[in-house]
């Protein structure tokens, strides 16, 4: 079980050899965490750079998680929602959809490279997929690099 | 020896408007007048830090201090006066969110270095002498406070113990804040929790508008020099880009009732820290589009997020200054999508 603390997972700015990518997953509670279940059960490995935040529904998402996140130190952030039209909630996804295109551009605006933060949708059936999506975010946020926060 | 209480006034890095509000309070600066001894007001009365410093610590008994805090001055001058202050008010938008002048922190000191004094079509600086913190001259040293980076509001550099927001805050709230106040110490009564927001709603300027909202559907947003606003509808419902909703209320929705849409002054919206992000959700839920593409075209309306979302409150930014590299063009996210 992870604590969070308000303490941030690395230290910003510091570049070692061995430096990991710390991701943050936020997976909606009917499709993507299912999804994602699901490749755990079924023994599917992916990247350990990845860690899983429950929430009811994409559209849960307040941007302010997002930016929050980038500012304790993780170099990106995941959402995942059911795929359009899916949504446990009707349209939850689609509000998420619309966050991520403005937050994109916010993010941008702040020096952060858009690519940090991606949108995808996982139905509860989709575990490989699921374990693709956070392997290539892992592979892409590597060759980007960690991601230095001024204060 | 008067026996009135104390009251500084002091501005750092701002355009002096909060002072001229706190005489838009009009014959009522004469009681204030009365119950106070003012000690300190550099745009009005003639006391120099000196007097302040041969004060005694907590001799002052409120300051208000406008201004946002981007030299060394400026900081020397907020831990002078919270020392010598027994309530330090951040007053106004600079102070307690950055404003106008923390929006400085897209960009570099550099930038703004070279735009002031040697770019700017005005300025004639063909040798691009650029202002020194020290200077040796035949007559003596000259020194200059060092300009900051990045510019800070005031509970960032020192102990605050109440904000009073808005560019600047309205006549009829500073007057409400100083009467009570004067209650307050006149009758002894209990002081409100550190860190309370004075002179504001607990609600957002939505709350204040006197606009008539419907069912929000954007297919597009346009500036507001492009349109002639319908003078009874709400702004955002015609696409114009509205802070209102993630504004904290406590002006009494003055831009709105002139058909200029809110800019965010009195700061995030109760419960809020982050203005920007909370603008950015209250626009998602209303676009009408469900289409990637299409989202973006409707995006591409909205002009300069950064500056737009976090006009008034940029030092409180969750993501914090823009990162120096990408401000001076070498940006990771230049190769984004």
């Amino acid at each position: 079980m992870t604590t969070i603390t308000e303490a941030p997972l690395q230290e910003p700015g510091v570049v070692s050899a061995e430096w990991r990518p710390r991701i943050v997953a936020f997976l909606c509670n009917w499709c993507s965490y299912t999804g994602a279940d699901l490749a755990g059960i079924s023994r599917i490995q992916w990247d350990p750079a990845v860690s899983i935040v429950r929430v009811m529904c994409s559209g849960r998402m307040d941007p302010t998680f997002v930016v929050k996140a980038f500012r304790m130190g993780a170099d990106g952030v995941i959402i995942s929602g059911c795929h359009p039209g899916d949504c446990h909630y009707q349209e939850g996804n689609y509000k998420t959809l619309r966050r991520v295109h403005l937050l994109q551009r916010l993010i941008a605006g702040f020096g952060i490279d858009p690519k940090r933060l991606r949108l995808v949708w996982i139905s509860a059936s989709e575990g490989d997929q699921w374990a693709r999506s956070a392997n290539d975010m892992a592979s892409q946020i590597r060759s980007l690099g960690p991601l230095r926060m001024e204060s | 020896m008067s026996t009135k209480p104390k009251l500084a006034l002091y501005w750092a890095a701002s355009c002096g408007g909060c002072e001229i509000a706190v005489l838009d309070i009009k014959e009522k600066i004469l009681d204030v007048d009365a119950f106070f001894d003012i000690v300190f007001w550099p745009v009005a009365v003639d006391f120099k830090v000196k007097d302040v410093e041969a004060m005694a610590d907590g001799e002052i008994d409120l300051c208000l201090f406008n201004g946002a805090v981007r030299t060394s001055d400026n900081k020397y001058m907020a831990e002078l006066l919270r020392r010598k202050s027994k309530i330090l008010v951040a007053f106004g938008s600079c102070a307690c969110e950055g404003c106008i002048p923390a929006l400085s922190n897209t960009t570099t000191k550099k930038a703004t270095m070279d735009w002031a004094f040697a770019d700017s079509p005005s300025t004639v600086n063909p040798d691009r002498i650029m202002p020194q913190t020290r200077t040796e001259t035949p007559v003596g040293v000259l020194e200059l406070p060092e300009f900051w980076e990045t510019v800070c509001s005031l509970d960032q550099v020192t102990d605050v113990d109440y904000f009073v927001p808005g560019c600047p805050p309205q006549a009829h709230q500073i007057w409400a804040v100083l009467e009570t106040v004067i209650d307050i110490m006149e009758n002894n009564k209990p002081l409100p929790p550190k860190g309370t927001i004075l002179g504001a709603g607990e609600k957002t300027c939505c709350d204040e508008c006197p606009r008539t909202r419907e069912e929000k559907t954007i297919k597009g947003f346009v500036r507001i020099h492009e349109v002639i606003p319908d003078p009874d509808k709400c702004l955002l419902d015609q696409g114009i880009v509205c802070m209102g909703p993630a504004t904290r209320s406590g002006c009494g929705g003055l831009c709105v009732s002139v058909g200029v849409p809110c800019r965010g002054c009195y700061g995030p919206a109760p419960n809020s820290k982050d203005q920007g992000t909370k603008m950015i959700s209250a626009l998602a839920s209303v676009i009408d589009s469900d289409d990637p593409e299409e989202i973006d075209r409707i995006l591409d309306g909205i002009v300069d997020p950064v500056g737009t979302f976090y006009r008034f409150s940029m030092a409180h930014a969750t993501l914090g200054r823009v990162a120096v590299d990408a401000a001076s063009g070498s940006s990771e996210s230049e190769g984004g999508s």
